[in-house]
Formats: structure tokens, C-alpha cells, sequence
């Protein structure tokens, strides 16, 4: 797959000198391309003199990484305490059973992408889902198709 | 600086620092672990070695492979009955999580118990997780072909992406650390077959004899840390001992 | 904007902001916290600043500020916009209403009262903010500005007398005296474990090393908390200031903020007081001329609850899996890069420039005999009042859910109170007199945690509210050590099972055993607290896990294996709605006549409910 391997050089230039700048390197590369392509890791690798174990390790230990390319879509379903209280597993489910997919996880047509979060800190209109940054709030099972239609079918 | 402790009655003068399972074994005393091993640093993943400290009138539990002795006046219990309670416990919780593994079948028959009331959750396992294959890899060899993957439940130990690792020299350490045996290494037709890390690594010939005898990355990883040894190291065990026996034979005749 | 050399200076500067602000001149405040940017205040801001060019254009009217400001609190009835200096609350805002407000109120001095507050029991209209019962009964100190700064302009702190703590304890204190200080006030660690801030300081300083490091834990990874959250988003620079004080007491020329990923308008925030501060002179080197150093950078969190914990936190600082280590050795000798290291939440640190200017004995006076000062809880769940509290230690539950927070919500019985996250527990009806404090939280059960605070009701099952957090748990587990990985998966199949109806008398016993393997050889806090949901719960609503096990029964009507989903014949109208949008076909009727769920088909996800008009479908 084709890769703007220069916004990574960027990237670890940006981090050359960070001590235990890993993280921060990783974080700004998902935020660029929505995932950890192995491409910008092999470079991250040689450049800043991490191990790949090292970078795998960290890679598939923090939740805000993704090794696989995302959905068009990501969808968040916030199941912090208040939202679980209001009803967030049945969202949840609803969702799962509309896409056919798990948290962490992207249909196959790779439009959405789905996972779950602790705590938007939206509580007072819970429960709430995260779609691209933008939240929908006060949700109940019945709500949940005409949001996935109306995201699915956005350019 | 030496340091008194007391276990199980018994006291010891220890050197500052020195963690209670060593200086118990000094006493010849035995504390279970699985995850210890002299030659790594102490990593506390597998709690077997828990044992009481008691210190200022309070009783704790604390892993014996890395509590450093530091002060005076510390009485340590490695068999009471709290110690015993919580090392059955996760001993129970092991056994669920790997049935067949014989090392924890005969801790468990050494510690009375016989029944694991846990149901296994998903695949029986034959790792415990004990990274001490990871430690002797990273920490001793400096090689970093394996690490601990996700975190939790899922946490296991692979090469990055589970592929063939491009730096593995094939040495075998992980294997020989391993307490459980799940680490398999098999030579077959000139290559060296680390199956748990989906890890192939072609076996090295003898320049003279040519026969197939170590694994190729291992020589050139130790040639590498010392160029003396090159002569020797690219020799099969039988022509190194011939080569060093007409060595001394020569170096006998020209005195 | 040259850096400002001496203590003078910055008064001086202090004096010529205030002077510049007319106290007569109108002004708005609306809340872009996350709460309510969710519920749409961005378009409310841009819809006002349109109405109001236009009127300028026209020469209407005067220059009225908009401040864009934090976390105002009461998060329930947001979009909020605060028109000042009347002090008129105006909540639920749409963008719609932004015409309205300009002509009647900013123009013509008259209030609309369907945007303003109503007291729910008098049925009493409240104009004014700080006439409303919920921030009437609060004392809010660390929240006090929150409303009224816009966060990411320093001006704003420094008029309502940002950064006067600063020079008083870099000038006229020395370190020590600052540490005492602190120690005096009694001021507890608001991370959760509540350990005197003081002392950590003093060991801090004492510890061999010449390089120190202050770190800010930001984390905040307690689901349904979001106090640490409002405070970085609204009043950054509060944080901050505390920090540098910390610092110089402790003696360290290097701070960390360690902010989750999942706030980046915090981590915006923060870095633009950064900048600053730094443009300003009160961060970098020689601050304020005092000669002091000091700087701080931000790290982010990668998603991961257990880098709450402070080993696990300073191993994500180095670039490493969170994973935590044994505290054999305190982190305040050896922690990030091996340095003494003082990690404090921001709580914690937001304190401590009240603190200093105010004096030890002022703190001293607020809260109870062993916990100092005031409490920050984001008050959730099923309470009429969702938002952000600070009340003083020692208010009891009863006042704090009752008097502040309004009451539950949908006007059902009122179950339990959950505090401390996932550490915690949840606290009885019986226990609502308790005061709020460290130690009669830990005593119940529980524990004072970060500061969320959810509310249940009697439709909440206490065994679903253990297995939530317990499956929370081991989902963020980092899997080290064996019993806090194995003993969680052991757990929360004990727990799911008793859930699906599929529970045992053995299991309460097992799950005993559990708890006390997982909080007896764990190797960090993540997995020395792990039992306490499952055993409050066991210990106050030991009832509802028999009717589980026993029965075969949920009495909250949550657990889906244990309960059925009928549609009463009486209220039926046959209208189809749930017919229509059942996902597994399972209601048949003819129209208008009542319908039926086929029990075989049902799998209870509760859409039928959802979109029934007039309540016939009931939960058994």
C-alpha cells in the first residue's frame, strides 16, 4: 500500500531527541494515518534505534493503537459507569447487531469502525457514542439504525 | 554493609539489598517461584514466592525474589499460614489457566492440593507467562526477537507481528529458561525450528567437515562480540577438538 | 510581550488588566466544556457571535465579550450561557434561542423565563447563578473561575489573581517553609489513596539526587469521573502554578503532565498555558527573576486505565507497556528515570496556590479533623442534577446527592451511591448520613477515589454493577502478575454465570476466595482493589446476588437471561411500532389489537420498550 512515508520522517524528527519519546512518536503517527502501518514502524525503528519488539510490545499494549487500518467511520460507545447505569450495554448491542462487528473491530466494507470507551465525560446526556469526534447523546436501541444510516451514507 | 534478617527463626547477615529468597536459600531454605531465575533481574509476575515480612509490628506479604533486605529488625515467614493459603490460591488460579503444565501439577501435589475449582476460561495454555524467556532474550542477550504482547487475558508472548523473527540467532536460551517445556527447538535438514515463535534459523556448516552444527546468526552474533573467537567459532565441535588437540601436540613438540 | 522580570512586573501587569475591564460592561460566558459542547454549545457560540456583528455593524450595540469558557458544572442543563455582570443563567440553549437572548435580554434588560432556571420543588423561576440551589450549596473553590475565564487566555487568570501564590512562595518562602506549609494545611493526596501531600513532598526533597521530578497525573481513568478533566479544560493555569510552586519546594527543574488520550481539548488547553506562561516569563528559566528553573512537558496517555497508578504512569513517561512494579522502594526516591520522583493528581496541585496565599490554618478550617479542604466529585448517574460538585469533607451523601445534586432522577427509589471507580464500592440507603470523608468512605467499603460519584436507582442490579467493573477490570489489567490477570477472568465468569442465571451456592464462596487471592497477592493497587465492588456489593446487597443465584431471579430487571419483556394487554393499542422495529420478528398482533411477544425469539434488547408511546411494554 502506498504511504506518505515523509509526514513519518517528520514525525521522528519530532521525537529524535525525547527521551522515551515512543509513545508520543506512535501516537502522532495514528493520528496520521488512523493506524500503525508496519512501514512506519520499520522506520521509526531504524531511525530512533527502538527495537521492533519493543514497538510491538508498546503498540498492542496501550488501547489507542490500531494495527489495522480503520473504518471510514470510528465509532465509540462510551460504557463509563453512568452510561452503563443508563443503559449503555444495550447501545452497545444494538450497534453490534446493526454492523455485525465487535469492539475493535471494522466491517468488512471498512465503513465503520467500532469500539468501546471509558468515559467521554458526557454524563449528563448518557448514554453517549463518539462518532467521528462528534457525540450523540441521550440514545436508547431504538435510535441507533437512523445514526448509522445517516453516517453510512455521508460522502 | 551487612544486614541481619530472620527466617523462620533462623537469622542470617546478608549483604544490603539482597533480596529475602536468596538469603533464605543461603539457609537452605526453599521458597517456590516460577518466574526467578539467578541470572535476570527479578521480575514478581508469577506470586508463588509471596511470603509474610514483618516489620514495626505489621505483618505483610511481600514477593520474595525482589524484597531487598534494608533494615535490621525484619522476621520473615515463608510457610505460615496466610503464605500457605495465598500460594495454594495461586497455584489454583495457574492450574486453570495451564492443566497440563507438569511443573504446576507437582507444585500441586507438593502443596496438598488436589482439586482446581476454576473452570478454564478459553484455550488451555502451556505458557505461564513467567517472561523469563523475554528477560533472558532482551535483558542477557540483547537479541529483542521476542516481547509480551497485549495486556490482560490476551497478554501473551510472540515475535512482532507472530512472524519469523529477523533477529532471532536461534541460541535456544528462551528454551532452556523455560520452566514449562512449551519452548520446543528442533533441528531438522539444516534448520534450526523454534515452532512457539513461528521462527525458522538456518543452521551453520562446518568449513571443514561440513556438517550442520549451530545455528549461523548465534556464530556470527558471538563473532561479533569477540572477533578471537572466529577461527573457533566456525568449526564444528569435533573439528574444534581436533584442531586443539594438533595445537597442543605442535606447541609439545616445539618445546 | 517581554518576559516579566521581577514580582513588580507581574503586578503591574496584574493592575493594568483589571483596569482595562469595564465591571459595568456586558459580557457572556458559554460553556464549551466536553459536556457541553456534546450537547451543542459550538453552534450557540457561533450563532451569538454572528448576532451580535450584525448588531454592531449596525450600531446597536456595544462591544459584548463572549468568553468561551470550561466546565461550568451543572453539566444536566447545558448548552449553559451566563450573562454577566447580571449573573443571569440561561440553560438549554439552542442556537435558535441566540436571536431572542440579544433583543431581549443583552438589548432590552428583560429575562426569558423558559430559559431560566427552575426550581423543581417550589416551581420557582431562579435568575441568578449563584442564587440556584446546586451552586448555592457547593463551595467552590478549585471551580471557582471555571465559569468566568476564558482557559486559553492567561490574562483572564492573572485579573482574578492568577499567579500571586507564585511570587509570594518564590520571593518571600523558602522551600521548606513552603513544604511546612503544606504539611500544616493538611492537605491529602485527591488521586484516590489520600496520602498527606506534605509529607510526600518532604521525603521528595530529602531523597539523594540532585535531578527531581514533579509529575501531574492526569489519567483520570475512573469511568464516570471527569473533575480532573473540567479543571485542565477551564482553568489550566491553576494546575500549573502549583505545580512550579511544588517544584521549588521540592527542589526539581523538570514537570510532566500526564494527560489521557481521550481528553485532547485538555491537552490543547494545557499546552497553550504552557506557551503562555512560558511568553510571560512564569515558566522556563529564571522565573520572575527568582532564578528558579523550571519546565514542563506533556505526555499522553495511550488508553490505558492501569497508567493511573504511579509505577505504571512513570514507566508510560519512559516510553514503556504500563506496566507497574513492586513500591519496595517509593517512587518519591526512585521513580521516572530512576530520579525521586512526586506525582500528584491535579487535584491536588490546584490546591496548593490557594494554599500559600490563603495560609495553612484558612485550609485548615474547610472539611473535617483528618480530611482538609473541599471534595470535587462528578456527580452522575440516576441524579436529577448530573455535574460537577465541590462541596467541603465532611458534607454528608445525603446533602451532596439530596440537596446539591436534586435528588434521583426519574423519581425512583434512590439504591446505592458508587464512589472510588473501580477501586471503590457502592454505599446503601442506610449509609446516606455518612460524612464524606477519607476515612468513612474506606470504613464502608469504599474509598474517596478521584472523585466520580454515581447514583443508582432501584432498576440498577447490584451484581450487574459488580460484573461491570469487574469485567472492566480485566479488560485493563496489564497482565503481569497472575492473580490480578487469572483471578479477574476468574471473577467475572463467576459473575457473568451468576448474571445468565446460571449461578451456584458454591459460587459465593468461590468468588470469596477470589477476591482475597486477588487482593492478597496482586502486585499493584489496580489489583489490591479490584474485590471491592464485588465485596461491597456482597456486603450490602448479598440479597440480590441469592435471588440471582437462588431464584433464578433479578429483582432490579436488568439481567437479560433472568427476565422477560411482555406487552400488557390493557395499554396495548395495536398501533405496530414494535412490530415493526423488532430486529428478530418476535411481536405478532393484528392491528389494532394487542400484540405478543413470542418469549422463543425475544432477546431482550429492549427496542420494543424504546419506541412504545404509551408504556405497555413492561420488564418481569
Amino acid at each position: 500500500m502506498e504511504l506518505d512515508l515523509t509526514r513519518v520522517e517528520e514525525i521522528i524528527d519530532k521525537y529524535r531527541d525525547e527521551r522515551g519519546g515512543l509513545i508520543g512518536a506512535l501516537q502522532d503517527i495514528q493520528e496520521s494515518f488512523g493506524w500503525l502501518p508496519q512501514p512506519a514502524l520499520r522506520r521509526l525503528s531504524e531511525e530512533l534505534g527502538y527495537p521492533m519488539n519493543r514497538i510491538y510490545s508498546v503498540a498492542t499494549f496501550y488501547k489507542a493503537f490500531s494495527l489495522t487500518p480503520r473504518g471510514r467511520h470510528v465509532c465509540k460507545v462510551c460504557m463509563g459507569t453512568a452510561c452503563h447505569v443508563r443503559g449503555a450495554p444495550r447501545i452497545l448491542e444494538e450497534i453490534e447487531r446493526q454492523l455485525g462487528i465487535g469492539p475493535g473491530e471494522t466491517t468488512a466494507d471498512k465503513t465503520f469502525s467500532l469500539d468501546i470507551v471509558n468515559c467521554v465525560g458526557a454524563c449528563a446526556i448518557g448514554p453517549v457514542i463518539d462518532i467521528d469526534g462528534e457525540h450523540k447523546g441521550n440514545l436508547t436501541p431504538g435510535k441507533v439504525a437512523a445514526i448509522l444510516k445517516e453516517y453510512r451514507e455521508a460522502t | 554493609m551487612l544486614i541481619p534478617v530472620t527466617i523462620n527463626g533462623r537469622t542470617i547477615e546478608v549483604e544490603k539489598g539482597t533480596s529475602i529468597l536468596e538469603a533464605a536459600r543461603r539457609l537452605n531454605i526453599y521458597i517456590p517461584s516460577l518466574c526467578y531465575h539467578e541470572a535476570l533481574a527479578p521480575y514478581g509476575a508469577c506470586r508463588l514466592c509471596q511470603v509474610e515480612v514483618e516489620s514495626g509490628g505489621r505483618k505483610r506479604l511481600r514477593t520474595a525474589c525482589e524484597y531487598p533486605v534494608l533494615r535490621e529488625g525484619e522476621t520473615v515467614y515463608t510457610d505460615s499460614e496466610p503464605v500457605l493459603r495465598m500460594r495454594k490460591l495461586v497455584l489454583e488460579l495457574l492450574l486453570a489457566r495451564c492443566p497440563d503444565v507438569p511443573i504446576l501439577r507437582d507444585m500441586a501435589a507438593e502443596m496438598g492440593l488436589s482439586q482446581v475449582r476454576f473452570e478454564t476460561v478459553g484455550e488451555p495454555s502451556q505458557c505461564i507467562l513467567c517472561g523469563l524467556c523475554e528477560r533472558v532474550c532482551n535483558e542477557v542477550l540483547g537479541i529483542n526477537a521476542i516481547c509480551f504482547v497485549g495486556r490482560g487475558a490476551k497478554r501473551h508472548i510472540s515475535t512482532p507481528y507472530e512472524a519469523n523473527s529477523e533477529v532471532c540467532i536461534g541460541c535456544g536460551a528462551c528454551a532452556y529458561v523455560c520452566p514449562t517445556g512449551v519452548i520446543r527447538i528442533r533441528d531438522i535438514d539444516g534448520r534450526r525450528h523454534l515452532r512457539f515463535w513461528n521462527t525458522t534459523v538456518e543452521l551453520a556448516s562446518c568449513r571443514l567437515c561440513a556438517e550442520q552444527f549451530a545455528p549461523g546468526p548465534s556464530l556470527l552474533t558471538a563473532q561479533g562480540r569477540s572477533s578471537d573467537l572466529e577461527d573457533i567459532l566456525t568449526l564444528c565441535p569435533t573439528c574444534r577438538a581436533e584442531r586443539v588437540r594438533l595445537q597442543l601436540a605442535m606447541a609439545h613438540k616445539s618445546k | 510581550m517581554t518576559r516579566l522580570a521581577s514580582p513588580a512586573e507581574l503586578e503591574q501587569l496584574r493592575n493594568y488588566i483589571v483596569s482595562q475591564r469595564r465591571p459595568d460592561r456586558q459580557w457572556v460566558a458559554i460553556c464549551l466544556g466536553t459536556g457541553c459542547r456534546a450537547s451543542g454549545s459550538e453552534a450557540v457560540s457561533a450563532a451569538l457571535r454572528n448576532a451580535l456583528l450584525e448588531r454592531r455593524l449596525a450600531a446597536q450595540i456595544d462591544v459584548v465579550e463572549i468568553k468561551e469558557t470550561g466546565c461550568q458544572g451543572f453539566c444536566e442543563r447545558g448548552p449553559l450561557l451566563v450573562i454577566h455582570p447580571q449573573n443571569i443563567f440561561y440553560q438549554h440553549v439552542k442556537p435558535d434561542d441566540v436571536e431572542e437572548i440579544v433583543e431581549e435580554t443583552l438589548l432590552g434588560g428583560r429575562t426569558i423565563s423558559r430559559l431560566l432556571y427552575r426550581n423543581p420543588e417550589s416551581n420557582e423561576i431562579v435568575v441568578k447563578e449563584h442564587d440556584i440551589p446546586f451552586y448555592r450549596n457547593q463551595q467552590r473553590l478549585l471551580l471557582a473561575h471555571s465559569g468566568e475565564i476564558d482557559p486559553t487566555d492567561i490574562r483572564d487568570y492573572i485579573a482574578v489573581g492568577g499567579y500571586s501564590a507564585l511570587p509570594k512562595a518564590l520571593f518571600t518562602m523558602r522551600p521548606d517553609e513552603i513544604i511546612d506549609t503544606i504539611i500544616q494545611s493538611g492537605l491529602r493526596g485527591r488521586g484516590g489513596a489520600g496520602f498527606p501531600t506534605g509529607r510526600k513532598w518532604r521525603s521528595c526533597r530529602n531523597a539523594p539526587g540532585d535531578t527531581k521530578y514533579v509529575v501531574c497525573n492526569a489519567d483520570e481513568g475512573d469511568p464516570g469521573a471527569y473533575m480532573d478533566r473540567s479543571i485542565i479544560e477551564s482553568n489550566p493555569h491553576s494546575v500549573l502554578e502549583g505545580m512550579i510552586i511544588g517544584a521549588y519546594a521540592i527542589g526539581s527543574h523538570q514537570g510532566y503532565i500526564y494527560v489521557r488520550q481521550e481528553y485532547p481539548l485538555a491537552v490543547k488547553h494545557f499546552r497553550r498555558a504552557l506557551e503562555q506562561a512560558e511568553e510571560y516569563g512564569l515558566l522556563g528559566h529564571n522565573i520572575l527573576g527568582s532564578g528558579f528553573d523550571f519546565s514542563v512537558k506533556i505526555n499522553r496517555g495511550g488508553g490505558a486505565f492501569v497508567c493511573g497508578e504511579s509505577t505504571a504512569l512513570v514507566a508510560s513517561i519512559e516510553g514503556k507497556t504500563g506496566e507497574p512494579r513492586a513500591k519496595h522502594v517509593h517512587t518519591v526516591e526512585s521513580g521516572l528515570w530512576d530520579c525521586p520522583t512526586n506525582l500528584n493528581n491535579v487535584k491536588t496541585w490546584a490546591n496548593v496556590p490557594h494554599i500559600i496565599n490563603r495560609g495553612a490554618s484558612w485550609f485548615a478550617s474547610i472539611g473535617t479533623e483528618n480530611s482538609k479542604g473541599t471534595a470535587l466529585f462528578s456527580l452522575v448517574g440516576k441524579v436529577n442534577n448530573t455535574g460537577l460538585v465541590e462541596v467541603p469533607m465532611g458534607i454528608t451523601l445525603r446533602e451532596l446527592i439530596f440537596n446539591v445534586g436534586g435528588g434521583v432522577s426519574s423519581g425512583k427509589a434512590f439504591k446505592a451511591v458508587q464512589t472510588g471507580g473501580p477501586s471503590g464500592g457502592c454505599i446503601p440507603r442506610d449509609l446516606l448520613d455518612l460524612p464524606v470523608d477519607f476515612e468513612s468512605l474506606t470504613q464502608a467499603g469504599s474509598m474517596m477515589g478521584s472523585g466520580g460519584m454515581i447514583v443508582m436507582d432501584q432498576d440498577t442490579c447490584m451484581v450487574d454493577v459488580a460484573r461491570y467493573f469487574t469485567a472492566f477490570l480485566m479488560d485493563e489489567s496489564c497482565g503481569k502478575c497472575v492473580s490480578c490477570r487469572e483471578g479477574l477472568v476468574q471473577m467475572h465468569r463467576v459473575l457473568q454465570g451468576i448474571c445468565e442465571g446460571k449461578g451456584r451456592e458454591s459460587d459465593l464462596a468461590l468468588l470469596q476466595d477470589l477476591c482475597d487471592v486477588v487482593a492478597g497477592a496482586s502486585l499493584c493497587a489496580l489489583g489490591t482493589t479490584a474485590p471491592n465492588p464485588v465485596l461491597s456489593t456482597l456486603r450490602y446487597f448479598g440479597d440480590e446476588y441469592r435471588a440471582h443465584i437462588h431464584e433464578k431471579r433479578c429483582p432490579a430487571g436488568v439481567c437479560k437471561a433472568l427476565i422477560t419483556f411482555q406487552i400488557i394487554t390493557d395499554k396495548c393499542t395495536g398501533c405496530g411500532a414494535c412490530l415493526r422495529r423488532c430486529p428478530q420478528k418476535a411481536i405478532t398482533g393484528e392491528k389494532k389489537q394487542p400484540h405478543v411477544i413470542d418469549q422463543q425469539l425475544c432477546i431482550k434488547c429492549g427496542v420494543c420498550r424504546d419506541v412504545c408511546k404509551f408504556d405497555a411494554v413492561q420488564v418481569i
